[in-house]
């Protein structure tokens, strides 16, 4: 057991208690907290697996983007202070028995699966061979996808715009 | 304890996994059931990860996919909020219950 290792079960750690965290905690703001440092969690398992480039976006987009999103919208939702409602025990019970029953059906299906690893080389994940990937149309490069991808993005903002838009009060 | 591996990581994914559908199924306030969906699509992403970390390393397959789902993941939250958003200004509340008539 060396040093990564024990920074592998850290970070596993971290991310499963505070993912379980921030699930089961009535405090919504505190919730968002929890979830932030989830979301941390794996993109510091992202660096342990050494694919910066992602942990970077995981970073980016999660930890500085949805989050900071989710913690807007809880400020502008909700009083500040309040505590959810509590929950009815037998939701609770029946939430976890169908999460525990998926959760070991999976894990049943993985340990009994050999996985079998390729013999070829490892290719190295530089920004440059991912960005020269992303932007080929050839040899199954992914640039129809990165433009579906902008056009998702641009529709997503519009539509955005056109459902937060302030309707007119008939009566006002 | 073991050497960490893919097995590892597959039982960390599959655990944050059902730790958000668990949140899915117990919460009724929109937002944190968005937190949940969050949870989730996480736990998605670090599969492709190890994927294409320990049994495939010459392609990059895996870490694209991870990349898309992590752009559509911000579209979605995205819009989730301005529907939550639209949803209060009507209703004065986000929670799923009180929300039974798509159009009002």
């Amino acid at each position: 057991m060396n040093g990564s290792d024990i920074i592998f079960y850290l970070l596993a750690a971290m991310t499963l208690v505070c993912g379980l965290l921030a699930v089961t905690t009535r405090h919504i703001f505190r919730a968002a907290v929890f979830l932030l440092f989830s979301l941390i969690g794996v993109a510091g398992i992202y660096f342990w697996l050494q694919y910066e480039f992602i942990a970077a976006v995981q970073i980016v987009v999660y930890a500085g983007g949805i989050a900071v999103l989710i913690i807007f919208s809880i400020f502008l939702t909700q009083q500040a202070g309040d505590k959810l409602p509590k929950q009815r025990i037998d939701r609770k019970i029946f939430g976890a028995l169908a999460a525990f029953c998926g959760f070991a059906l999976v894990m049943i299906q993985v340990y009994g699966h050999t996985f079998f690893e390729t013999e070829e080389g490892e290719v190295t994940v530089s920004v440059f061979n991912i960005g020269k990937k992303m932007l080929s149309i050839t040899d199954g490069g992914y640039a129809l996808p990165f433009e579906i991808i902008s056009m998702l993005l641009l529709a997503a903002m519009i539509g955005c715009i056109v459902i937060a838009l302030r309707t007119k009060k008939e009566n006002s | 304890m073991m050497q960490p591996g893919l097995y590892h990581i597959l039982f960390i994914s599959t655990a944050l996994f059902f730790i958000g559908v668990y949140g899915f199924l117990t919460r009724k306030n929109l937002v944190t059931m968005l937190m949940s969906i969050e949870l989730v699509l996480n736990s998605v992403n670090l599969n492709f990860i190890a994927f294409n970390k320990y049994l495939w390393p010459h392609k990059m397959d895996g870490l694209f996919f991870t990349l898309f789902i992590i752009a559509i993941a911000a579209a979605e939250a995205a819009v989730a909020i301005a529907i939550i958003i639209n949803l209060y200004r009507s209703h004065n509340s986000i929670n799923v219950e009180n929300a039974e008539e798509l159009k009002y």
